[in-house]
């Protein structure tokens, strides 16, 4: 249960908060690198949650092999996401993302 | 409260408040300063969590690779003159819904969830048994991997590299 002590369940939280933060930097930034950032905030919450649970849980080392997979990921797509970014930048001279809407038109 | 929990609030406070800096910073280089601290902290987590590998890549990873290429985007994509790079917000009152909504539920089903608890100690050092782990139990996931990390920077250089004005090929 939720003690002062520290178990699992403060872990989960800290993950939740820190979730809960990247989803509101996805929504709300206008800037397409900020949305990267939010993105990143994510994808640690995630880790943490897969951390945690080798930790405390019953999946011995499986959950740290994962956060490995999870960190290639999230260097690949940071990559290719500035790669979009700067030819966004390049065509369009904005990385708002409210403001790429060639599309549309 | 023993020094493990002093250590531990430290670090998720640490964390919680570059977060919150990350997302509500109205300037993007103060954003991406904050966003450097949020990782330490999460790193401090992974060894409060006895994931001393992790930790490490984490630092080498995030801090040394995805945050300094997040701050050459911010120097490449802002306007030299624009020195306060202010960028506006949208959508904030359906933001905050739906992230209340979020993280009411995420907390309250970690809260009542009876999760099993092992009594294992933690181990000692993990760089050993991961890497036995990746050459045995995950070998395919790992090449996958490498193969994945090779086209998706091979992509990235050739869309990166596209001038002006020039037609894709």
């Amino acid at each position: 249960m939720m003690t002062l002590h520290v178990g699992l369940y403060h872990f989960l939280i800290v993950s939740a908060m820190l979730f809960a933060l990247g989803i509101y930097g996805v929504i709300t930034r206008k800037n397409a690198i900020m949305v990267l950032m939010g993105i990143e905030l994510i994808l640690n919450s995630a880790n943490i949650n897969f951390i945690a649970f080798t930790r405390f849980g019953l999946m011995n080392l499986t959950g740290q092999v994962v956060a490995i997979f999870v960190i290639i990921l999230a260097a690949a797509e940071a990559a290719i996401l500035l790669a979009i970014v700067l030819n966004v930048f390049q065509q369009l001279n904005t990385v708002n993302v409210d403001e790429v809407d060639k599309l549309k038109n | 409260m023993n020094f493990y929990d002093v250590i531990f609030y430290a670090f998720a406070i640490l964390t919680i408040v570059s977060a919150i800096g990350v997302v509500f910073s109205r300037n993007i280089v103060y954003a991406a300063f904050a966003l450097l601290f949020a990782f330490f902290g999460v790193a401090g987590i992974y060894v409060l969590l006895a994931a001393d590998f992790i930790a490490v890549t984490q630092i080498l990873l995030y801090v040394g690779g995805i945050l300094v290429l997040i701050v050459f985007g911010v120097m490449l994509t802002s306007k030299a003159y624009d020195v306060e790079v202010k960028r506006g917000v949208l959508q904030v009152v359906p933001a905050v819904v739906i992230v209340g909504a979020i993280a009411g539920t995420l907390i309250g089903v970690f809260m009542t969830t009876p999760w099993p608890i092992s009594n294992f100690a933690p181990y000692e050092e993990t760089a050993r048994p991961i890497g036995a782990l990746l050459m045995t139990q995950f070998v395919l996931p790992f090449e996958l991997a490498s193969v994945l990390l090779l086209v998706a920077l091979i992509g990235a250089v050739i869309i990166a590299r596209r001038e002006k004005g020039t037609k894709p090929r």
